[in-house]
């Protein structure tokens, strides 16, 4: 494996996750990782030259929909996924933006 | 302090387009639902769902850029912006990073200092995020999902700007430009237009930018205005004491007239753009951009213009009434109406205007019918009432939207034309002051106009003054 991902990178990358590892998980995700970049690497050496960056699998652009509301009252579905309610709405620990 | 400093100012401008559902759902975008109602698993960030663009947020994405001088990104895509929040129930936010739909482009302000372009370096589409309430009573917040989903264009400047005056003669330029197209109301209280703002200060005479902070949780001109001055302050401060301006965002608290910082560049926002895989990229054809621009309509500029030629108003007039989009369309309907331009223009003008300062609103808040305020000025027009009491039957239309015409005939208030009983009425007052009499004879032309005032009190105002001048004119003259 030409990549060796660091424990400062794993660290990191799992607090961009929020994701909390075990020492275990971490040294599992830190090979996983290694060979993604190394997939990467090989990847990178093919000439590409005039190959237009492809933004999509599928060659389809222009799916629309029109501006009219189909949608009702949807908040006793919504509000079954809340784990706290209050006043019709989810209740989080307090946080300040 | 000896060194002179320059404030360098970039803004990004949020603006909620006015669409009326989602950018990816059909939910409705109407503001002051109850809690939750305008949600589905769409804009809730289920998974297994599928966003799809609405057309229409395009369209205006489309024609603001246009109307901005803009280059068009034909092809444009979404990416998404990853971070956790409660607000953003995907854990992502669907905007544009790479390919966003409009490009360089500029606007020209107008300030004391004189006129500037400022130029735009990108708008971008993308969402809204929900809305979080701070409980009153517990330590929690509370979050409440009808914003999210709600379509945005973000407005990326150019760090053109120097001063305060300049940021708001943008800003006001980009809403009246904007509700001009019809593609968001721009009301700052509401949040439908949000401004964060982007300042560092350098010497003035050195090429390099200072480094900058970003302002958030501005929501009004004022706000701004203060904002600005407060963190140039606060820079400058500690330069001169030899310390460093922090790379951060602050959070800006207009009741303390102070900021605070919200996160630091520690804890690094560290996005991690991605393509969205679940939208295709949208592919704008020519044709689509001819049948946008085609529908622009009249802008400003040329509205200030035809007011001019078409309804011969001054320059002034024509320059305060297209200064909002709102002010403008009551006056070409009450125009249609009743005509009377000049007279039309007088009451936004003058008695409108003064009402709302006293009430401390703004323009968009005039909520009168045209039809009410041509009917007064028909009353006027045909002499049922005159100029002083109607400037009261004003006021009521302007508070309440009154039918003048209901209003004057409830309230007794037509212009009394009977001569005989008005002659007698300047007799009684003229016998009860013969010092004014005497000084009339004696040349002093002041004493006619008090027993005209007399007069017109004791008639309650509701004397024509032109015939209560003549008459008062004839008797002692007699």
């Amino acid at each position: 494996m030409a990549n060796i991902i660091d424990d400062e990178t794993i660290e990191y990358v799992g607090i961009l996750a929020k994701l909390e590892l075990s020492a275990e998980e971490k040294e599992a995700a830190k090979k996983d990782m290694g060979r993604m970049l190394d997939y990467i690497d090989k990847l990178n050496e093919l000439d590409t030259t005039g190959v237009e960056p492809m933004s999509h699998v599928f060659p389809v652009t222009n799916v629309f929909r029109e501006d009219v509301v189909t949608n009702g009252d949807g908040s006793s579905d919504t509000l079954a996924n809340a784990p706290q309610m209050k006043e019709q709405a989810f209740k989080v620990p307090k946080t300040i933006g | 302090m000896s060194r002179q400093y320059e404030t360098v100012i970039g803004l990004e401008v949020h603006v909620e387009l006015a669409s009326k559902t989602k950018i990816f759902c059909g939910c409705s975008t109407a503001f002051g639902g109850a809690p939750n109602t305008h949600t589905c698993p769409v804009c809730t960030g289920m998974p297994g769902s599928l966003p799809v663009l609405n057309r229409q947020v395009v369209e205006y994405a489309l024609a603001v850029g246009l109307a901005t001088n803009c280059g068009i990104n034909q092809y444009c895509k979404f990416d998404r912006k990853n971070y956790f929040y409660p607000d953003n129930p995907q854990n992502y936010q669907i905007s544009q990073l790479y390919l966003p739909i409009c490009h360089d482009g500029w606007v020209e302000i107008e300030t004391a200092a004189g006129t500037k372009k400022v130029r735009i370096h990108e708008i971008h589409m993308e969402e809204d995020a929900g809305k979080l309430i701070h409980d009153e009573w517990e330590d929690v917040s509370l979050v409440d999902y009808n914003r999210s989903g709600v379509p945005l264009i973000e407005i990326v400047s150019e760090p053109d700007m120097r001063s305060a005056d300049e940021v708001i003669a943008y800003l006001e330029k980009l809403r009246l430009i904007i509700q001009y197209l019809g593609a968001s109301d721009c009301k700052l209280q509401e949040g439908s237009m949000r401004a964060d703002v982007n300042l560092s200060v350098r010497e003035v005479g050195t090429e390099a930018f200072g480094t900058r902070t970003e302002m958030k949780n501005l929501n009004s001109f004022k706000a701004i205005a203060r904002a600005i001055e407060g963190e140039r302050e606060r820079q400058i401060e500690l330069l001169e004491e030899g310390k460093k301006v922090i790379q951060e965002t602050r959070r800006w608290d207009d009741n303390k007239e102070s900021s605070h910082a919200m996160r630091s560049k520690e804890d690094a926002q560290d996005y991690r753009y991605f393509p969205d895989p679940d939208l295709v990229p949208v592919w704008i054809d020519d044709e689509w951009i001819e049948r946008v621009k085609a529908k622009q309509p009249e802008m400003c500029t040329e509205k200030m213009a035809r007011y001019q030629s078409e309804y011969a108003l001054p320059e002034y007039d024509a320059q305060i009434l297209t200064g909002s989009k709102h002010l403008a369309d009551l006056f070409e309907e009450t125009v249609a109406i009743c005509g009377q331009p000049k007279e039309v223009s007088n009451w936004l003008m003058t008695d409108a205007m003064r009402l709302l300062k006293e009430r401390g609103q703004e323009v968009e808040s005039l909520n009168f019918s045209p039809e009410n305020l041509a009917k007064l000025i028909n009353l006027i027009h045909n002499n049922t009432i005159n100029r002083t009491v109607a400037r009261g039957v004003f006021e009521a239309v302007f508070t309440d939207d009154v039918d003048p015409e209901q209003y004057v005939e409830e309230k007794g208030l037509k212009v009394v034309n009977d001569e005989d009983a008005l002659k007698k009425k300047i007799e009684e007052i003229i016998a009860a002051n013969p010092q004014s009499v005497a000084d009339y004879k004696a040349g002093k032309q002041k004493a006619m106009g008090f027993i005209v005032g007399q007069t017109m009190r004791a008639m309650k105002g509701k004397a024509d003054p032109a015939v209560v001048n003549a008459l008062v004119k004839e008797i002692l003259e007699a």
